[in-house]
């Protein structure tokens, strides 16, 4: 615990602290461009320097370690005089076009000119212009502007580990950039925008669109995967223009993957704004009323097993509970939330949840990957496993789809009878695994979704039971889902009760009526037979094949509940309003049981609310993470040669919102389309 | 003057044999075995005593920078690195070494490593000196062949010594840029702390010296340190090779005593000053990077680190650049802000927007296109630079203008002044 004076002002830090951190905590703050609290130290941009007695030269506060004794000087003349200096330097070839440049308002640069920079420029001669590149479909360089701090040379290196950008060239022709023109391939590209402390990555699909002060800004939760990244709409009008992360340690730290980013114009695309009838063959646009109306008449005298309900993977905990209780009041069973079969069971939360918690990624010293792509899936989850490997924390081992998740594995095979060789030790991972002391697993919904699902879940149960993944303080079993509502789902029973159909049994026609509540990801050829309710806000697959479409909210219109893949319950809140005639979901289905005559329990939000508390305390306890009991579970039996997969074969289409989304379509086109393609295409 | 038989440096003409037998013959690894075995602590106390300073420009004693390294060797080996990056401008004196007398610094690599519990040592060469690398490659191949350095050499102690060449950047003779060059990376300096002795290449302790400081430590310990300590200026003791160019007669690569007085150096070695003494008009006394003295300074300049330094000038690495009355100084020092322009690595601000912003200033001063107000400025910038960068290549670009503005700004002006009158006798 360093003591040092800073200012005149004695203050004691922890060990390993930065000069720099340590006047923040003496609450000093001390200008910076390229320091950034998760990358590695640069200290080249030299705004940060401070006096120190008895060294001769300033020295870069953020690169020099706080120790016992230091006397720091932040603000005399000397130490201003040399940050003016740096100003001036910045700003000698920064183009100052800040009343065309899309960072103007929350850049770093122009509010430390106001405290820095001087009332007129003493710099004559001519100013360094740079090419235009490009990037890819995300980021819109305009590299005249850079100010050379690498950060995002960094955040490539480190954090998302693909090393697309570097400094070509040296002195003040430096250009950073590709080395090769070429689109930035990582999934978490967009958090170079908000990296970048100056005008020279911006966003692209939000470029030129508003200023930051005409925006109303409202807290959510990314539903695009399951990692329920803490997000902020930033909203004008009643548009959603752009979406930024909320810091959050324990699950998002300060990222956000480009879907969740970007995505968002699909919600402008192909909506569902108002209530359709089938009418003839076609759907007809129709009102409320008569939708429901058609509905009450099909649903009369139905009996309840011939009911079924299956929820899509972004809708909220509420509308799920709404919808449970309608076909529990109907007397049906049938009800799914696991669209693509996974064989979860609902009945022990250990065996459906990501035990370790994602924070304790960086605690675990071996990972086992199974039947999962994490850099698609769930890309802040990878970039926290990469961050554990980068800190030798441990080399994954994977079993599934053999693919570049940015860090080194040890690629074991794809079949489960590598599993089935961890297990009795003839695999030398299984040495690995004995010997870790915090070992951690992995098990993807590629692994579950098939039809051995519940056999290759007993089974990696049994490898976590051997080689102790499980103990009274660490919990190394872990399921990552895709689905923002799958675990939601899960926790409140969203499962078929006893004789109940699944959602194979329902898509093969074993219902009447089914009603699927955003549910998209399924086979719908063979609900033909079936009378379709769909209740959404993208029309896509779902709304198709619907007999009644019932528009509903996407996220980022109704206050929502979502419980993240860890079983942490997070509160998104409404940022715009549906467009036309659209409702929030919860209210439909109140609305529609009151028609047929099975009035739901509740009036309100904080009612429904309520009653999902009496159903599972995860729902109490907003932002944390309940610890579940290890019980048993899976079930035992046999499991077939073929290779486990990954759910998603390309990141960027996934659901609804997303495959009608422009910017990823964009993306898709520049970032998977190139390596589907042989030599011979074109 | 030096009297021949403190030379250390015998063939650094290469007029004699430049082979192992050649070197041998001349005294190199003689008893290199007994000085190891008399220690690694008595070898650094030996080096701390001679007062050996670091001949690449800073001059920080060697003695005390190889007992920085961890004592006893942990669970990363240690290394040492020989800067023969000799990038700066006028100074030419490694690479007479590397050519002419290689097995001088080869035995002391291995005595340096010894010394520091080292068994590898790479020398980084400067991308430019083919002929040295292929020189110094030969000499290594002959004490591999003989078994003086290597596995199970004759002197006991495991030593590799590999040459690494450079691909031309000024900056990385810069001691941790070189380190990041070695290791592949872009040649950036790196920040400190840490020090190299500390997390070096590869993140292990390592030493980084100079060519010439290593290639004088065998005979330094041979000889004893109190004969090099007894040469020169107490604190600024021993031998030194000068290398001396620009308007002299003469110019060359010379060995002397530190302390021997300017004007003794270019008379006695270059047949002086082009023109004679009184025709001096500036010298830049220690490569570069160090400011110009002018005339009256030259007069009583002593050759050595601390009596350069009180001309407000500095020893650098000893390569005297002798300017004659009628040399355009502004242009001269034009030349070096081009230089450093060109060199700057871009990692910093202060000198990857200042190099460019002076560079472009000092042309318009060759011309005289500027007003007198922009010399302040000028200096204003090089203030700006100097003591705010990571590495010392922002000092070494600001002080040549700092040292002209202050000996020559009535130069300065009265360009200026010509300049605007032309410009009004056109108008």
């Amino acid at each position: 615990m360093p003591k040092l004076t800073i200012n005149g002002n004695e203050i004691e830090v922890e060990n390993g602290l930065s000069v720099l951190q340590a006047c923040e905590q003496a609450g000093i703050e001390v200008p910076r461009f390229c320091y950034h609290e998760r990358l590695s130290i640069a200290g080249n941009c030299r705004m940060c320097l401070v006096e120190m007695e008895k060294a001769p030269k300033l020295i870069a506060s953020c690169a020099m370690p706080a120790g016992e004794g230091m006397v720091i000087n932040t603000d005399n003349e000397r130490v201003k005089k040399a940050r003016e200096g740096v100003m001036e330097f910045l700003l000698i070839n920064h183009p100052l076009d800040c009343p065309i440049c899309d960072q103007g308002g929350e850049c770093d640069l122009q509010d430390q000119a106001m405290a820095y920079g001087g009332d007129k420029g003493r710099y004559t001669e001519a100013k360094r212009a740079v090419p235009d590149k490009d990037f890819g479909p995300i980021i819109r360089p305009f590299m005249t502007r850079c100010i050379h701090c690498t950060r995002c040379v960094r955040f490539t290196e480190e954090v998302a580990g693909t090393s697309d950008m570097c400094g070509t060239y040296r002195g003040d022709y430096t250009e950073i950039g590709t080395y090769v023109e070429k689109a930035i391939e990582t999934e978490l590209a967009g958090n170079l925008v908000d990296l970048c402390p100056v005008g020279a990555l911006t966003s692209k699909p939000y470029s030129y669109t508003a200023r930051p002060w005409e925006l109303k800004k409202t807290e959510s939760i990314d539903v695009f995967d399951a990692v329920g990244t803490n997000i902020r709409l930033d909203a004008r009008s009643n548009e959603v223009l752009r979406v930024l992360p909320r810091l959050n340690e324990d699950v998002n730290e300060e990222w956000l993957a480009d879907k969740g980013r970007y995505a968002i114009d699909g919600l402008t695309k192909q909506r569902l704004d108002r209530p359709y009838v089938r009418k003839d063959g076609k759907l007809q646009p129709t009102t409320w009323e008569e939708a429901f109306a058609v509905i009450a008449d099909k649903l009369n005298g139905l009996d309840g097993s011939k009911f079924a309900a299956l929820a899509g993977d972004m809708v909220d905990a509420e509308a799920m509970f709404a919808l449970k209780l309608l076909a529990e009041s109907l007397g049906s069973k049938n009800i799914d939330c696991r669209q693509d079969g996974a064989k979860l069971d609902a009945s022990v939360r250990a065996s459906y949840l990501f035990n370790t918690t994602i924070a304790g990624i960086d605690e675990a010293d071996a990972c086992l990957i199974i039947g999962s792509n994490p850099r698609w899936e769930a890309p802040i989850i990878n970039a926290r496993l990469r961050k554990r490997y980068i800190n030798h924390g441990f080399k994954p081992a994977v079993v599934g789809p053999n693919f570049d998740l940015t860090y080194k594995t040890d690629y074991l095979g794809d079949t489960a009878d590598v599993l089935q060789a961890i297990l009795d030790g003839s695999n030398p991972y299984a040495e690995t695994l004995k010997n870790a002391s915090k070992p951690m697993l992995i098990l993807g919904q590629g692994a579950l979704a098939r039809e051995d699902g519940a056999a290759i879940l007993a089974l990696v149960k049994e490898i976590a039971d051997k080689y102790g993944f499980v103990s009274d303080e660490w919990n190394g079993f872990n399921v990552l889902h895709t689905a923002a509502a799958r675990v939601g789902g899960l926790e409140m029973g969203f499962v078929p009760a006893e004789g109940g159909l699944d959602t194979a049994a329902i898509v093969n026609g074993g219902a009447e009526v089914v009603y699927l509540l955003g549910a998209d990801e399924i086979d719908t050829t063979k609900l033909g037979n079936s009378f379709v309710i769909y209740q959404g806000h993208n029309g896509d697959a779902g709304a198709q094949c619907a007999d009644v479409i019932l528009p509903g909210c996407a996220y980022t219109e109704k206050d929502g509940t979502y419980v993240n893949t860890e079983g942490r319950m997070q509160y998104g809140y409404k940022a715009v309003f549906a467009p036309g005639e659209a409702k929030e979901d919860w209210t439909i289905l109140r609305a529609l049981s009151e028609v047929i005559g099975k009035k739901l329990p509740f009036d309100n939000l904080v009612q429904l609310r309520a009653k999902l508390v009496e159903v599972s305390p995860t729902f109490a306890t907003p932002d944390e993470v309940q610890p579940a009991k290890w019980e048993n579970f899976g079930v035992k039996g046999d499991i077939a040669a073929t290779p486990l997969t990954s759910p998603i074969h390309n990141y960027y289409m996934t659901d609804p919102v997303s495959r009608v989304s422009k910017t990823m379509a964009e993306c898709t086109e520049a970032l998977i389309n190139p390596k589907q393609r042989t030599g011979t295409n074109g | 003057m030096l009297s021949d038989k403190d030379r250390i440096f015998t063939n650094i003409y290469g007029l004699k044999d430049k082979s192992l037998k050649g070197a041998q013959s001349r005294g190199c690894w003689d008893g290199t075995k007994g000085i190891l075995e008399k220690g690694k602590d008595w070898i650094i106390d030996e080096m701390k005593a001679s007062g050996l300073r670091g001949r690449g420009g800073a001059g920080f004693s060697t003695g005390i920078k190889w007992s920085f390294m961890p004592k006893e060797v942990g669970d990363r080996p240690h290394y040492l690195v020989i800067n023969a990056d000799e990038g700066e401008p006028g100074t030419c004196k490694d690479r007479e070494i590397m050519r002419n007398d290689p097995h001088t610094l080869i035995e002391g690599a291995l005595i340096a490593s010894f010394a520091m519990q080292a068994h590898a040592c790479y020398i980084y060469i400067r991308g430019e000196f083919v002929r040295e690398a292929e020189a110094l490659q030969a000499a290594i191949d002959e004490c591999y062949e003989n078994k003086l350095i290597g596995k199970n050499n004759v002197h006991g102690w495991d030593f590799d010594f590999y040459v690494h060449r450079g691909a031309g950047a000024y900056v990385c003779g810069e001691e941790t840029a070189l380190i990041e060059s070695l290791e592949g990376k872009k040649g950036q300096p790196r920040l400190k702390p840490p020090f190299p002795a500390g997390s070096g290449l590869y993140g292990c302790p390592t030493t980084v010296n100079n060519v010439e400081s290593i290639a004088v430590a065998p005979e330094i310990l041979r000889r004893g340190a109190s004969w090099f300590a007894g040469i020169g200026r107490p604190n600024n003791s021993g031998t030194k090779l000068y290398g001396i160019s620009g308007h002299v007669e003469r110019p060359c690569v010379v060995e002397d005593a530190m302390g021997i007085t300017l004007r003794e150096l270019l008379e006695k070695h270059c047949g002086g000053v082009i023109g004679g003494w009184d025709n001096l008009m500036a010298v830049i006394p220690g490569g570069s990077s160090v400011p110009v003295m002018n005339k009256e300074q030259c007069d009583n300049a002593i050759m050595d680190f601390d009596g350069l330094r009180e001309h407000g000038s500095g020893l650098g690495t000893a390569a005297v650049i002798v300017m004659k009355k009628d040399t355009d100084v502004i242009k001269a020092i034009t030349r070096l802000s081009d230089f450093y322009h060109h060199e700057s690595c871009g990692q910093c601000t202060p000198c990857r927007e200042g190099t460019g912003w002076m560079q472009r200033m000092m042309h318009r001063m060759v011309i005289g296109n500027a007003t007198v107000e922009e010399i302040d400025l000028l200096e204003a910038v090089t203030r700006q630079v100097e003591g705010n960068t990571i590495c010392a290549l922002g000092d070494a670009a600001a002080w040549p203008i700092q040292g002209l503005i202050k000996h020559f700004r009535p130069e300065m002006e009265a360009r200026i002044a010509a300049y605007q009158a032309a410009k009004n006798a056109a108008a």
